[in-house]
């Protein structure tokens, strides 16, 4: 079974966000990490490696910094790494990264394709899917279980209020959610085997893409930070009054009545 | 000269950290109340590779740095310093002797189960009339035919009772003082070593730590580890790399200690406004965050020493002396910033504050660290 990871490197969700003078989120300081849901997508695809043999290939696409997630996934068990990382590149969108992805995995032999159902910081829950459309192969969104049986996969997914099972023909491009499995730590031998592992790093040359036919369809605006949490209040008086009072700003401040 | 953590490091900073926050922290309030050895977790760290970090893979280990030890105990002790110690007594005071003067024989029979986490490890060295001074051993070994018979008792011995198997000394010719140490290698269950009580610690309480009782104990001749007479000097040598693991444990009692003081200060609203905002507490957060930094550099520059195979005994003696030191200072300190609620159990600094002390007493007091020390220097 060859089983193709796609990974993005993300801001730790503990991260303390600022923005920097350009209106973006500054990185510089913020310890960056596997986006936390591709983790199960790693986890997922170690397993079914463990059970059916096989391959796991982790695919990226991100500047040098990436390296160290890809280090990372690496020494968690996976067996190889492509990494695109081409200068050219300014500003990505979803869907020149699943163009750019959709070429990559392309070049791999690819039984199933597995990603986590968003990035934890853009969160738009896009590339994974959009590049199966690109790729012309079925995909299966927000799996919770999943069980691989010879060329045909069967899937739970998350549906409002419930599940739903579905089954599809390999190969396929499912994306999980957080539940789907346990993440392993890397073990101390999995961390010495990772710089040892080959990660081959592609320009969008080597594709056959090129920068300047690849344009930003959806364009980020602006970013804002939350507004921060108020204090609470304290209403005076007794309690009678106190909840009279409550009702008000329940309804008339909050709206929630 | 590089200040930098390599990738690897920092990979295994990680893997420790997470482990220890998300399978360590929860239970540790409660295992030290109840003075529960941490098996489970050992169970899961030894899956990890965490019990044999430094040996060969051939002997069972994983073959990482000593800086990947030291990282692994300094961030296993952040959060739990018994889990910290069951780690550093074990890799430190058993397998590394057994790796370092064992036999091919003794390494495949006792060195893999236990750099593999399969076995635990211990090492009985300290007696009643030899704590400092380890020419006052008492145990002695008699030679009869191929086998020693070995009688006496070994007190505070760090993971004793859990443990499978037991580095020990014992005399065999009083006449030679030190030089008529030899070590030997026991396993739990010989027919007359038997556990004495279980001792009542004030800190470190779900470390397990008993006394050894050997009564005309029968072991194999080709359970001598290194030569007859040599025992002395292995216990010295295994000391002086033991000390890089308490110096790492003492390390991160500090660091955990330091950042619960730290997060505690800029929430604990006190006149008006979070206690971090007084020069008084921004102060003391300064020398914390410094004494910590400098603990750091001597305990990473002792476990590099270590790796390179260069003299280790002075510079793990004083990261050993300023890591302790520095543990037993910010504890104390923490405890006081966090106030009255500093010195209950509703808040780990309290437990910090007792697991720190012992730091400062085994595998070589203080004044014995200095005296290690002093004796280099005054050779330099």
């Amino acid at each position: 079974m060859n089983i193709v990871v796609l990974m993005k490197q993300t801001v730790d969700t503990e991260a303390k966000i600022v923005l920097n003078s350009d209106g973006k989120i500054d990185t510089n300081g913020v310890t960056l990490v596997i986006n936390p849901l591709d983790e199960y997508a790693i986890e997922e695809a170690l397993r079914i490696k463990e059970r059916l043999g096989g391959e796991v290939t982790i695919v990226t696409l991100g500047g040098d910094q990436a390296t160290a997630a890809v280090r990372s996934a690496l020494a968690m068990g996976a067996d190889k790494a492509v990494q695109i990382n081409d200068p050219a590149l300014g500003e990505v969108d979803e869907g020149m990264a699943a163009t750019i992805l959709a070429k990559a995995v392309q070049t791999l032999p690819h039984d199933i394709v597995l990603a986590g159902v968003m990035d934890t910081d853009n969160g738009s829950a896009q590339v994974a899917v959009r590049m199966a459309e690109k790729m012309e192969l079925p995909s299966i969104s927000s799996v919770t279980k999943l069980d691989i049986d010879e060329s045909l996969a069967t899937a739970k997914r998350v549906i409002d209020g419930g599940l739903a099972t579905l089954e599809v023909t390999l190969p396929a491009v499912i994306t999980v959610v957080q539940g789907i499995n346990e993440v392993r730590y890397p073990s101390v031998a999995g961390i010495m085997k990772a710089k040892k592992k080959p990660l081959t790093v592609l320009k969008l040359s080597d594709l056959g893409l090129d920068a300047s036919n690849l344009a930003v369809q959806a364009k980020v605006l602006k970013f804002t930070l939350p507004i921060p949490r108020q204090g609470g209040k304290k209403l005076p008086g007794e309690p009678a009054e106190a909840a009279s009072l409550l009702a008000r700003l329940l309804r008339e401040e909050a709206k929630v009545l | 000269m590089m200040f930098e953590l390599s990738e690897d490091h920092v990979m295994m900073r990680k893997m420790v950290r997470d482990f220890a926050e998300n399978e360590c922290a929860a239970g540790a309030e409660e295992r030290d109340e109840k003075e529960e050895f941490p098996s489970e977790i050992w169970h899961k760290l030894a899956e990890l590779g965490l019990a044999g970090i430094t040996f060969p893979e051939k002997y069972g280990g994983v073959e990482a740095d000593y800086l990947s030890y030291a990282i692994a105990v300094e961030e296993l002790s952040r959060v739990d310093a018994s889990v910290g110690v069951t780690v550093s007594a074990h890799s430190s005071l058993c397998a590394n002797p057994i790796y370092l003067f064992g036999t091919e024989e003794q390494k495949q029979k006792y060195l893999v189960p236990l750099a593999s986490g399969e076995k635990i490890g211990a090492f009985g060295l300290t007696e009643p009339m030899a704590g400092s001074d380890a020419s006052g051993t008492r145990t002695t070994a008699v030679k009869d035919g191929n086998d020693y018979i070995i009688n006496g008792s070994k007190i505070f011995i760090t993971n004793a009772y859990e443990a499978d198997t037991y580095v020990v000394t014992a005399q065999m010719d009083k006449s030679k003082g030190n030089k008529g140490i030899a070590a030997f290698i026991l396993e739990k269950g010989m027919p007359g070593f038997t556990f004495g009580k279980k001792e009542k610690k004030m800190g470190i309480r779900s470390s397990a730590t008993y006394e050894l009782v050997f009564d005309n104990v029968r072991v194999p001749g080709e359970n001598l580890l290194g030569e007859e007479g040599q025992g002395f000097k292995i216990a010295m040598i295994t000391l002086d790399f033991g000390r890089i693991g308490i110096a790492s444990q003492a390390l991160g009692i500090a660091q955990g200690a330091y950042e619960q003081a730290k997060n505690y200060a800029k929430e604990r609203v006190q006149f008006g406004q979070p206690i971090a905002q007084f020069q008084a507490n921004q102060f003391k957060l300064a020398d914390m965050a410094t004494q910590i930094e400098a603990a750091r550099l001597l305990v990473y520059q002792s476990a590099y020493l270590a790796t390179q195979h260069k003299p280790v005994s002075k510079a793990s003696a004083m990261a050993k002396l300023h890591a302790s030191e520095t543990a037993m200072w910010v504890t104390t300190q923490a405890v006081q910033m966090h106030g009255g609620y500093g010195y209950t159990r509703e808040y780990p600094v309290e437990r910090m504050m007792r697991d720190a002390k012992i730091t400062e007493i085994y595998e070589g007091t203080s004044e014995v660290q200095r005296i290690v020390i002093a004796s280099h220097i005054l050779k330099e």
